[in-house]
């Protein structure tokens, strides 16, 4: 069970500092975000790339909202 | 296809292509070191419509009516134009006020304090340094859990505002156009002379506005970004685009005989360094909480971002109180309550800042 993060409606640099936080915090593991912008989509995949983390998948899920999942080990 | 603007690639290309068309805009006319300057733009159009009255920066900027649209019409075509509104609209129309007010006091926006710094300006590197303090102020709030809150998706039609009010004003120059020699055509004012009356051509300005608008739209280019995830982040995604624009405006400049280095006498500028950095700080501090410099801010209007386009209308509004209350500066120095408004605006920064947090 991923944990997941909500980041729909957050505007910069939230939705990325939210994440980068909590995998932080994780150290490795699953997390979910979900979030409703393109821009957002991208400085989190982004960033958690320069953290060491994957993006697995991203799914687009009704309009315009995305839900990224992530992964670290 | 993925968005090639979104790569490293795409936002050195942005930044090379904002470079040189900003100094190919002050070669065909644009006042100097202010190819484009949001800050100074929107100010211009205030004047234009008489917000203020100072005879010196009153024109309709194309450039900006052509950044929002631009950035709507790349956004229905890249499909992410997305209606949303409704997060602290009226603290971000503070925000916008302040920021206006804070790149007065220094005369330019981020971009302007580039291109100033491109053309030899060196009171730039002042203005730049108070802005990377400002935006590193900010970057304190948001580690405190600063947070305006969400947006909610609304309406397409909220989202379509801004870019129908910069068709409106598009049309109303085409309207009244600018007469020669006339300070007045219809309801438009506009410069007889100052910064107010060097301008390019509408239709090149439009034009570059367009696609400057589009691609930044695509790239999500933002100065004050740059800085902000650089601090935040460690990430400097968007300050290579950043220096690509100033390395493109800078090698322009050389090309077309527009560099000229030093403090003083530098077109639309002062030398007064303290109120250069202030001005920026609190101009910086404003882009950070409000989650994007002034053109971002236009751009992410033009995607359906009611809140942006909130505190672009607090920008141009400031521009108003700014020229009305003798706070912006001139070539002659700072505004005679420039100083008071700088202080009481990083108050307000502060108190915005201390006050809204999701945590204890």
């Amino acid at each position: 069970m991923s944990e997941v993060i909500d980041a729909r409606g957050l505007s910069c640099p939230q939705p990325v500092l939210d994440t980068l936080e909590k995998i932080e915090a994780m150290g490795t593991g699953k997390l979910e975000v979900l979030v409703d912008t393109d821009a957002a989509k991208e400085n989190i995949s982004r960033a958690v790339q320069g953290k060491g983390w994957a993006v697995a998948s991203i799914d687009e899920e009704g309009a315009g909202e995305y839900r990224l999942r992530l992964f670290g080990d | 296809m993925n968005n090639f603007f979104a790569t490293r690639k795409g936002i050195v290309a942005v930044g090379l292509i904002i470079g040189i068309f900003a100094a190919l805009l002050q070669y065909l006319g644009n006042p100097g070191n202010m190819g484009i300057c949001v800050a100074c733009f929107e100010r211009d159009i205030a004047g234009a419509v008489g917000l203020h009255r100072a005879g010196v920066v009153q024109y309709m900027r194309p450039e900006i009516i052509g950044f929002v649209l631009g950035a709507m019409i790349a956004a229905f075509l890249g499909r992410d134009f997305r209606p949303r509104a409704g997060s602290a609209p009226i603290v971000r129309f503070i925000l916008g006020v302040f920021a206006m007010i804070g790149a007065l006091v220094f005369l330019g926006c981020p971009w302007r304090a580039l291109l100033r710094l491109a053309g030899g300006d060196l009171n730039a590197v002042i203005g730049l340094a108070g802005l990377i303090a400002g935006i590193w102020i900010g970057t304190l709030f948001f580690r405190k859990g600063y947070n305006l809150g969400r947006s909610q998706k609304t309406y397409t039609s909220v989202g379509l505002l801004m870019p129908l009010v910069m068709v409106g004003l598009l049309l109303l120059m085409l309207i009244y156009p600018q007469i020669d020699g006339q300070a007045k055509s219809g309801v438009l004012l506009y410069s007889l002379k100052g910064p107010g009356a060097m301008h390019a051509p509408l239709l090149i300005s439009l034009g570059v506005g367009l696609l400057v608008g589009a691609i930044a739209q695509r790239s999500r280019f933002c100065t004050m970004g740059a800085f902000r995830d650089l601090i935040l982040f460690k990430q400097v995604h968007l300050l290579v685009g950043v220096v690509a624009l100033l390395a493109a405006a800078f090698a322009m400049n050389l090309v077309l005989g527009q560099f000229n280095m030093g403090f003083e006498h530098q077109p639309v500028a002062h030398s007064q360094a303290i109120w250069n950095f202030a001005g920026m700080l609190l101009a910086g501090l404003c882009f950070a909480l409000a989650g994007g410099c002034p053109g971002r801010q236009l751009f992410m209007a033009g995607e359906g971002d009611g809140d942006a386009a909130v505190f672009v209308f607090g920008m141009i509004v400031g521009a108003g109180f700014a020229h009305n209350f003798g706070l912006a500066s001139s070539p002659k120095g700072v505004g005679p309550h420039g100083i008071a408004a700088v202080i009481i605006g990083l108050a307000v920064c502060l108190f915005i800042g201390f006050t809204m947090r999701k945590k204890a």
